[in-house]
């Protein structure tokens, strides 16, 4: 129900609390009135616990894991032990016949990789299957127990053919390295949505030069200084503590599909095209997750095989990915080397910036290295070149800012060397050549926390250990999704529920929009019962792309507002008053001076229906956005990170530790304070383990992966976490009913580049390869001994 | 993971006569899978429980030893010697107040030893008995020749956590912290067999370098069990340091591991020096040249250098794992002057 027309409304907007102005906004019909600064509120932007906190430190929470249906088998895949090599034939019967096994079907068209245009011939050896890489999926058990579903897979036979291969990143750049694909792949280029068509030389796919701008030649003619480093990433896995997990249940009425997903909608749709069905029959259902980082946007191979198993044994399957599959064939962030040159005028003011990339995400496309370089700082000049390498690896996928924390790691480094050749102070640099307002008030208030003033020169630290300190920035788009949705019902006892097919991946979605719902209502979060996780509700948001908040909040509070209109309605005669004059407050409705009134309970009371419930799309942010492509949007802001860390370097051991970070972030309004800091707690241990520690491992001789396992693959713990302070900005412009935007990815970019900074500050040499292991530190300090190498 | 039976055992009698192979036989194979008609024992089973999810080890018997009295406790000897027996967990080896006393670099090899809860229920004699945590060792893929295949994959593939000293045909670690500081103790082995054989060897003779045996580190024989380590009795100023750096802080393995006992006299003299190198060989590797530099010497920050490069002098660092020679000459250094002030 709308209240009114469109109409303009007047907005608090700035950095509160030292400088909020007032702007007039159009406002469509419908929305919520506008929400007035946190310290004003009761409960949004107030560090409300977790709802589903004390379900999860009990045990208590459902994970997908923990979906256990009559009749329920246990699903397994086989997997390719060969780097490359084609599938000359596979044979069932064994399986089949294997005790308790109830289906057995091959895997031949697995999605999730690069694809290669139609072959020309249809000959045999077109139309047999080739394995890409160790871990490849070949073939899916279904049995009624684990142990018989593991068994089956042994006597499954295949006859590989193995083919030559390659899995080294410089190796596959060589015009006669063994190819990956047979045939040029379609789809565009390294992190590219659309553009021009783009070359391919075996398993090099590019250069593509789109978002190139100016004249860089020219800028560089200008320029007094450049600064030039050729920078190297590694590829880092998701590492989600819940593991992938499906059941899915075929059955003649329709499907429905209990899955660990960050986005239950796009798998529903992916789903229903897959095996013919249409939206109607497909449900997908998430209860408690631990952890996506990018890693469960689609529907993978696992849950496909799941469905197709279901489908064909006429019972649930299950499937849970152990530890080895998750970190062979879950997705992972790609490697990159990215070569970059920047000029500058004496003053700082930039040039040009030319960034020369390749890396490889396996046999998937996708390792551009976003769009840092490309945006950050104010260069009119600025040419790009990227390309993907395929190797005979594991595909990589969206992980937690793709593209740009590895462009942070390159850029930001290349800014801290120009400051120091040109003598300026790398905060004064970017107060010269960063036009963003929110970052400039970032670098202010985290130097001040920071004690950035007591930095001293590169090395200056006596004795073995030094310490050292850097900063580093990162900017991400304020995103959000417009086919998301919320519903809030009021029920005949004075009960709310709020509906989304949104999921709370672990991020507290589901809390913020308790707050949300409870704010605008005038009761407690603990009032509000809130249902996620299912199709069957309302559209809800993806969560990724940081948009979950900034896309659900929004709808949330307009279908509170709305429906507790309708109720105003209800109650206003008995009240003896309109509509217009009433406002539900602590528990209340009531006249706005508190003269008349009845409690909120007593006004739903006298419901005629049962009860009575409002619906709410997500909005175009008021002004518009600054782009908008189907239902991706985003707004006319970004969103702006600075990041402060101090690191001590044993320069004898080469053991870095990170002692300190500061991170001042900026998500527009704050929704939860407590939540927001748990999320770049999370985003900074990520960037500090990615710094430091995190290297996925192929031999470049068998094309195994050595460290599928969390035992020699190293992620930060306990012990490596540094001392975090989180300073939030709370950012106010007007933009939706809740001004709130996403923090997830943004808290990610900054860290390992600050990190470096430090290094370099601490130890006088630049570290430009992560991870910055002892082996890396010790060759950059020139420590490495070259005698009696063998091997 | 296989179906394996489960037998409890609570004395040392019923023990020696129940198991018939030890975890290294029973990983040994020419087609690559292991035997399934082994039977093994189980101490802590921390190992065995990895070695067994992975598929590369499938008993077909499991003999718990959690019940048998007579391997736990921590006694001293009349003669002034230590007695730890095997099923002494980790946790309880760093507590104790007799070990924390005399014997610091023992106690802080345990301490640094997996994580807090691991020590909980891993124990010393499994811990010794561990197997090396070489990637292609611990890979189903890899058939190397520690378990019966043909070649060491680390000699030509990714080498950059193996051994730089001894690598004869095998480029692992030994994987126990714990027995880089008992070597530089000169602790001993006890061992019983069946019919009740009981036999003590020093522990340097007790792990085995690729040249005497490339499919095992230990002379543990099938149906034997590790019973006791047995610490000597120290001289009057005796003093030990150890020192561990993995690349991460937490539950990580070592890339170098040093421990030093020192017997001095007239203060900063040093009667008799024992360096010690972990995660730096097949087995705990005794850096004699080190030793022989520091005996009869008083220690300097200069002597420690100069021991520190005797220790290093004879490596031989494969081709990704040289930087780990500052590592081990800092470490080495460091912890023979930590003991010298320790006194």
């Amino acid at each position: 129900m709308a209240a009114g027309n469109e109409h303009d409304q007047r907005y608090a907007v700035g950095f509160d609390p030292s400088a909020l102005a007032e702007i007039e906004r159009r406002v469509p019909a419908g929305e919520a009135a506008p929400l007035a600064p946190n310290a004003k509120l009761t409960w949004i932007g107030k560090p409300v616990a977790r709802i589903d906190g004390r379900a999860k430190v009990t045990g208590a929470a459902q994970f997908t894991v923990d979906v256990k249906l009559p009749g329920m088998l246990y699903g397994r895949l086989l997997r390719s032990p060969h780097p490359h090599a084609r599938v000359l034939a596979l044979d069932f019967s064994a399986a089949a016949r294997y005790p308790g096994v109830r289906a057995v079907l091959a895997l031949d068209e697995p999605v999730g990789r690069a694809v290669e245009a139609p072959a020309d011939s249809s000959g045999p050896e077109a139309a047999q299957r080739r394995v890409l890489y160790v871990g490849d999926v070949v073939a899916g058990v279904a049995a009624i127990t684990p142990a018989a579903a593991d068994a089956a897979l042994r006597v499954i036979k295949v006859d590989y053919q193995p083919l030559p291969f390659v899995v080294d990143l410089e190796a596959a750049r060589q015009s006669d390295a063994p190819a990956v694909f047979q045939r040029p792949v379609q789809a565009y280029a390294a992190g590219m949505q659309s553009g021009p068509p783009v070359p391919q030389q075996r398993n090099v796919r590019g250069p593509n030069h789109s978002g190139s701008r100016g004249n860089v030649e020219e800028g560089f003619a200008q320029a007094d200084v450049a600064i030039e480093g050729e920078f190297r990433t590694q590829v880092q896995t998701h590492c989600c503590l819940e593991a992938h997990a499906v059941v899915a249940d075929w059955r003649p009425e329709g499907l429905t599909v209990h899955l660990s997903t960050q986005y239950i909608a796009g798998v529903r749709s992916e789903l229903a095209q897959a095996f013919g069905l249409p939206l109607s029959r497909v449900r997908v259902v998430v209860g408690a997750m631990g952890g996506g980082f990018g890693s469960k946007l689609v529907a993978g191979n696992y849950v496909r095989a799941a469905v197709a198993l279901s489908r064909r044994a006429g019972a649930p399957v299950r499937i849970v990915l152990d530890r080895r599959e998750e970190q062979l064939d879950s997705g992972n962030r790609p490697a990159t080397v990215q070569k970059m040159r920047v000029g500058a005028k004496r003053d700082g003011a930039l040039c040009a910036i030319a960034l020369d990339t390749y890396g490889t995400a396996g046999v998937a496309l996708g390792a551009g290295v976003g769009f840092v370089a490309q945006g950050l700082y104010t260069c009119e000049n600025f040419s790009i070149a990227q390309s993907d390498v395929f190797i005979n690896a594991g595909p990589g996928c969206s992980m937690r800012a793709p593209g740009n924390v590895p462009g942070a790691f390159a850029l930001e480094q290349i800014i801290d060397e120009l400051a120091e050749t040109l003598g300026m102070d790398p905060l004064t640099l970017r107060d010269r050549i960063d036009p963003n307002p929110v970052r400039r008030e970032e670098r202010r208030r985290g130097a001040e926390r920071f004690g950035w003033s007591r930095r001293q020169p590169p090395g200056a630290d006596p004795g073995s250990v030094k310490r050292g300190v850097g900063v580093a920035q990162s900017h991400w788009g304020a995103n959000v999704r417009t086919n998301s949705s919320c519903e809030v019902r009021i029920l005949r006892d004075g009960s709310v529920e709020i509906f989304s097919g949104t999921q709370d991946i672990g991020t507290g979605i589901g809390t913020v929009l308790a707050q949300v719902v409870a704010e605008e209502l005038g009761l407690r979060p603990a009032d509000i019962v809130v249902r996620i996780g299912d199709t069957d509700f309302p559209a809800g948001a993806v969560s990724g792309g940081s948009s979950a908040t900034a896309s659900l909040t929004p709808p949330a509070r307009n279908a509170a507002y709305r429906v507790l209109r309708e109720l105003f309605e209800i109650v206003a005669p008995a009240l003896g008053t309109s509509p217009e004059s009433l406002v539900a407050r602590d528990g209340r409705i009531a006249l706005a001076d508190n003269r008349r009134g009845m409690t909120f309970r007593e006004a739903a009371a006298q419901l005629r229906t049962e009860r009575i419930s409002a619906v709410a799309g997500r909005s175009d942010d008021y002004g518009g956005f600054a782009q908008k492509s189907g239902d991706r949007a985003s707004a006319q802001r970004m969103l702006g990170g600075v990041q402060f860390a101090q690191v001590a370097v044993d320069v004898e051991t080469g053991i870095v530790r990170v002692e300190r970070v500061v991170a001042a972030q900026d998500c527009g309004r704050p929704m939860n304070p407590r939540q927001i800091e748990s999320q770049v707690h999370g985003g900074i241990l990520m960037g500090l383990s990615y710094a430091l520690y995190e290297n996925r491992t192929i031999d470049r001789h068998t094309g195994h992966v050595l460290n599928a396992d969390l035992e020699h693959y190293k992620i930060a713990r306990s012990r490596e976490t540094p001392a975090i302070e989180v300073i939030i900005l709370e950012n106010y412009q007007g933009t939706s009913a809740t001004d709130a935007y996403g923090i997830a990815e943004p808290s990610n970019i900054a860290t390992a580049p600050a990190i470096a900074n430090a290094v370099y500050n601490a130890i006088g040499v630049r570290v430009r390869q992560l991870p910055m292991t002892p082996a890396t530190i010790l060759a950059a300090l020139g420590r490495i001994p070259t005698r009696s190498v063998r091997g | 993971m296989n179906s394996f039976e489960w037998v409890s055992v609570s004395s040392l009698a019923e023990a020696t006569s129940a198991a018939s192979d030890t975890v290294a036989n029973a990983m040994r194979s020419q087609s690559g899978q292991p035997k399934t008609e082994a039977i093994i024992l189980k101490a802590g089973g921390v190992d065995l429980l990895d070695l067994m999810k992975e598929g590369l080890l499938s008993p077909r018997r499991v003999i718990n030893l959690h019940s048998v009295a007579e391997l736990r406790g921590i006694v001293e000897e009349p003669n002034g010697s230590i007695r730890i027996g095997s099923m002494v967990t980790l946790a309880q080896l760093a507590e104790h107040p007799l070990l924390r006393a005399r014997y610091p670099a023992l106690v802080d090899a345990a301490n640094q030893s997996a994580s807090p809860q691991i020590r909980q229920v891993a124990t010393i004699g499994g811990n010794l008995l561990q197997r090396p945590h070489c990637w292609y060792f611990r890979s189903l893929d890899h058939h190397c020749v520690r378990k019966g295949g043909e070649a060491c994959f680390a000699f030509t593939g990714e080498n950059q956590y193996h051994a730089i000293f001894g690598h004869n045909g095998c480029a692992i670690v030994h994987p126990s912290t714990c027995a880089t500081a008992l070597v530089a103790f000169n602790a001993r082995i006890e061992l019983a067999g069946a019919q009740g054989r009981k036999r003590v060897v020093a522990i340097e003779d007790f792990f085995l370098s690729p040249d005497q045996d490339i499919e095992r580190e230990n002379d543990l024989k099938p149906g034997e069990i590790l019973t006791a380590v047995l610490l000597p009795a120290l001289k009057q100023d005796t003093r030990s340091a150890h020192m561990r750096q993995g690349e991460l802080e937490s539950f990580d393995w070592p890339l170098a591991d040093v421990a030093v006992v020192l017997e001095m006299r007239a203060g900063r003299v040093c009667e008799r020096a024992a360096v010690v190198l972990g995660a730096a060989a097949p087995v705990p590797y005794r850096a004699r040249e080190a030793e022989a530099f520091l005996a009869g010497k008083q220690i300097s920050d200069q002597g420690a250098r100069g021991a520190a490069r005797a220790a290093l002098a004879r490596a031989m660092p494969l081709g990704g794992n040289a930087y780990k020679l500052p590592i081990f000459d800092a470490l080495v250094r460091r912890c023979i002057l930590s003991a010298t002030n320790r006194g």
